[in-house]
């Protein structure tokens, strides 16, 4: 028994071998199969991920206030907000733990020779802590550096790259716009937000952009009040409550829609996680259109050499092989070629997963039990595909097979 | 007595389509023989020939070869009978394309267990034997008609059958190449004892014969032993 497994084995792989090219025909719908699958599932949970991560790195009882309507684009005509709304928000509604204003402009910064644009958000202290942002080095600016409008600043991550590459940028001056700030602290990295870097920014006291940098103190320049939660089960009475204040304070008629927005995160994550849903559904359409595809290749492949090896096993059976010899050596063919196949096709997908996921940026986190469920899926479509002529052959006459056409 | 039938029938197909090639066969061959069979084409040859190398079964009537009763044997054990016994030539070759004259030769060997040396040195000797120690290396495709049928001969007689089955080895042949091969099979016959039973058309071929059976519509027509 062991010596015909053998045997078969050996026969097997000096088929294999007499016939490259039909057998990487068949390899490749399965590389195919196998490959799309892993790379749309694992890109598919992996921008999962990254949204659930990026929502966490929001806070769980963060509350935003913007000028306009919905998530979009900045509206023009809309009034900004302005400090005193900031103050009427914090001692009127109950439940606020922190609240923090903040400006935001698009400014040229420069480091030595390097120079890029970034974006620059004037704001107080409790920024940081309502928007969970952490230092990976230097400190956060404090109360003094805010009534002072001292010129410092806090660098993400992306910035700290693309301007001071490997060097220790805490304590250096950096041009922001016309003004010289010292960085004073490094943020840690948070990653990818939607579209954007949420690292490539560049944080400073309010007043000080206000004074320094934009030279530009007109009382309607707040773009965003951050506010968060004492805790997260209020937020929805806060989110009215805040409404009708801002409603009142901002002069809106009955019959006029609100000219501002107030969100949580909770409405963030399901708009994000809607979108995503979506992107992996679409994938998986995708890939369940490969997987077919792929087994189309392999039935094809197989259904041109069936004659030929019709013929074969016609031959074979002929010159003394038995049917289950000959049997387990298509068996053996049909399962080397697809298991060769399944490793090929994962370690295309790995090579996917990680050219595609650092092009759009998505972190790769490899799912074993995908891998094996595609894996086994393909093999088994390869077995079967390879094994079903030759079982159908094995039971005819000898002759019968070689007179097949 | 090597091969004993008796009232041997072959019915293709079944109700109106049924069509009988072999209407009742009784067919004596002693070890040793070099039979030839002859008959207009659609006589049934072929068809006696499959049954008697086993690879087809008759429909009725009974098979003995050597002391084996071949219609109870089972597919495997038919198998076997032709993996010890029986050796075949083809009409169009059957060579495994894309294979080596070597391979070719080894693949009955796989069948049997002997070692990778024996089945080459077998192998080596049987294509020796044929006369193309010259061309080991290469394919089907790459050999003449007359070379391909030598391939065949080498395939059927490395396994030492003891009888060789021939329908129309020459058929696809020119005259100076069937000489060739025709010379081969004598000489097979001749040196190692080989029963050949073969199918032909021409006289020329079936002179080689020291018996010729005549069949007429799947009955046997006449059967002379040449003098
Ligand atoms: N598989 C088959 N199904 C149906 N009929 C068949 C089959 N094989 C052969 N026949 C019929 O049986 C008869 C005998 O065929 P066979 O092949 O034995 O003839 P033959 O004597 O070998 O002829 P040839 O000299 O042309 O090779 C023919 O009439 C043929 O049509
Ligand atoms: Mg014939």
């Amino acid at each position: 028994m062991l010596s015909t497994a053998l045997n078969a084995l050996h026969i097997a792989l000096r088929e294999i071998r007499r016939n490259v090219t039909r057998a990487f025909l068949t390899m490749l719908g399965i590389i195919i199969g196998v490959a799309a699958v892993i790379t749309m599932v694992t890109l598919g949970q992996g921008t999962t991920k990254a949204v659930e991560n990026q929502i966490s790195s929001l806070g769980s009882n963060l509350l935003m206030l913007r000028p306009g309507a919905g998530f979009g684009p900045r509206q023009p005509n809309i009034p900004n907000f302005i400090e005193s709304d900031v103050t009427a928000i914090s001692e009127q509604i109950p439940g606020i733990a922190a609240i923090a204003p903040a400006r935001g402009a698009s400014m040229s910064t420069a480091y030595l020779q390097n120079a890029r644009s970034t974006s620059v958000t004037g704001t107080t202290e409790d920024y940081f802590s309502i928007n969970k942002w952490t230092l990976a080095d230097g400190r956060f600016f404090n109360i003094a550096d805010y009534r002072d409008g001292a010129a410092v600043c806090v660098i993400g991550n992306t910035v700290r790259k693309e301007l001071f590459g490997s060097a220790n940028p805490i304590g250096q001056k950096i041009r922001i716009g016309n003004a010289s700030c010292e960085v004073i602290g490094l943020l840690a990295p948070k990653g990818q937000m939607g579209m954007g870097d949420q690292d490539d920014t560049i944080i400073v006291p309010l007043t000080t952009l206000q004074r320094r940098l934009t030279g530009h103190t007109g009382a309607h320049d707040i773009t965003m009040i951050s506010i968060s939660a004492e805790d997260a089960a209020s937020s929805d009475r806060m989110i009215s409550e805040i409404t009708s204040l801002m409603r009142q304070r901002r002069n809106l008629q009955p019959n006029q829609d609100n000219n501002f927005n107030v969100f949580d995160t909770r409405q963030i994550a399901e708009t994000l996680s809607s979108s995503t849903r979506m992107m992996t559904m679409l994938l998986a359409a995708v890939a369940g259109v490969s997987l077919l595809v792929g087994g189309i290749g392999i039935m094809n492949i197989m259904l041109v050499s069936v004659t030929e090896r019709t013929r074969e096993i016609g031959i074979r059976l002929a010159i003394g092989a038995r049917a289950r010899e000959v049997l387990l050596q298509f068996l053996v063919e049909a399962t080397t070629i697809s298991c060769i196949g399944g490793l090929l096709g994962i370690a295309l997908a790995v090579a996917l997963c990680y050219g595609l996921g650092s092009l759009i940026n998505v972190p790769v986190a490899f799912n074993p039990q995908i891998n094996l469920v595609s894996f086994i899926f393909s093999a088994a479509v390869g077995i079967l595909f390879g094994f079903t002529p030759a079982r159908r052959a094995a039971r005819l006459d000898p002759i019968d097979a070689l007179r097949h056409e | 007595m090597l091969i004993q039938l008796r009232q041997l029938t072959k019915t293709y197909g079944t109700g109106d389509a049924a069509f009988q090639a072999l209407r009742g066969i009784d067919l004596d061959i002693n070890r040793g023989e070099f039979v030839a069979i002859m008959g207009h084409s659609g006589s049934g040859k072929s068809t006696l020939m499959n049954i008697l190398g086993c690879l087809d079964t008759p429909t009725s009537g009974t098979y003995r070869y050597e002391d084996i009763t071949v219609e109870r044997l089972t597919a495997d054990q038919r198998s076997i009978l032709r993996r010890h016994a029986l050796g075949f030539i083809f009409q169009g070759f059957n060579l495994l394309a894309r294979t080596s004259t070597v391979e070719n030769v080894e693949i009955p060997l796989l069948y049997r267990g002997l070692s990778r040396r024996e089945r080459h040195e077998k192998a080596l000797a049987a294509i020796a034997s044929v006369g193309l120690a010259d061309k080991l290396r290469n394919t089907p495709a790459e050999l003449s008609g007359g070379q391909q049928q030598r391939v065949a001969i080498a395939r059927a007689i490395v396994t030492e059958p003891s009888t060789l089955f021939a329908d129309e080895p020459t058929g696809n042949l020119d005259t100076a190449t069937t000489i060739e091969i025709m010379r081969l099979l004598t000489r097979l016959n001749a040196e190692r004892g080989i029963t050949v039973i073969m199918v032909t058309h021409e006289d020329d071929v079936a002179a080689h014969a020291k018996r010729i059976v005549r069949i007429k519509d799947g009955l046997i027509e006449s059967d002379n032993i040449r003098s």
